[in-house]
């Protein structure tokens, strides 16, 4: 339990320094860049590194190869639906993460499992 | 375009906006730990690489966008959406920088110090995200 709640400090505070950054950060295309982020990553491996060992985090990056092309998928189309339809963006972001979920499992499927 | 620190979005942005970005970042986090712990460095892997901040990110741009340009009298709702959208394609370029910070971080990880090949991987994630975003832009 405690473990979880050290992940969730260590994660709220490394997302949100990178979100802070991308918000001080013009123009928005290059702001953008900071929504991709390793923040996640970081607060992650930092911590599985201590737990579990260096092979189980590099087993990780592994997978989270297939992760990164899953969000290339999921940001290109978020976009593209943005600008031609503009519907509200929370919408958008929210309703387009089966794409990543399909696009993640499925490469880990067929190319990691 | 020059790339530009503009600290006046600070003054935009509500303190329970930060508060929803630390809860869903720490609330992502803490999944991956779980997910890799119940169903192995496999799947939770995965979740490294899931879109945790985006969702809100891109509803905050949407939202100052649209108050700014409301301000000067303008309809701002079509003008907010489409700047969303193009921080949605900056996403996307990021996501290669991101796919190399995890190869690197695969390959390196069992040689090397933790620390150095966080620190490398999170420049390189950098570097190659700026360089395909400049490669983009004068395109």
């Amino acid at each position: 339990m405690s473990q979880i709640i050290i992940r969730f400090f260590v994660g709220g505070v490394v997302v949100s320094a990178f979100a802070l950054i991308a918000d001080l950060l013009k123009p928005k295309s290059f702001a953008g860049l900071f929504g991709a982020a390793p923040s996640v990553a970081l607060a992650t491996l930092a911590l599985t590194v201590a737990t579990e060992g260096t092979p189980y985090a590099a087993k990780e990056a592994r997978s989270m190869m297939a992760g990164s092309i899953a969000f290339f998928v999921y940001a290109s189309f978020v976009s593209w639906i943005l600008m031609r339809y503009k519907p509200k963006a929370i919408w958008s972001a929210i309703c387009s993460i089966p794409i990543w979920l399909c696009v993640a499992f499925g490469l880990w499927h067929l190319w990691l499992e | 375009m020059r790339i530009r620190v503009d600290p006046s979005v600070l003054r935009q942005t509500k303190w329970h906006e930060y508060v929803i970005r630390f809860v869903i970042g720490g609330m992502i986090t803490a999944v991956a730990g779980v997910l890799a712990k119940e169903y192995g460095a496999g799947v939770g892997g995965l979740f490294l690489a899931f879109p945790a901040i985006f969702p809100a990110s891109a509803t905050l741009i949407e939202k100052h966008e649209t108050e700014k340009k409301q301000e000067r009298g303008l309809g701002g709702i079509e003008r907010g959406r489409e700047a969303a959208s193009v921080d949605a394609a900056g996403s996307a370029m990021g996501s290669v920088g991101l796919l190399v910070f995890a190869w690197l971080v695969w390959q390196s990880m069992p040689t090397h110090k933790t620390w150095l090949v966080l620190s490398a991987a999170t420049l390189c994630w950098l570097i190659v995200s700026v360089l395909i975003w400049r490669c983009r832009k004068y395109a």
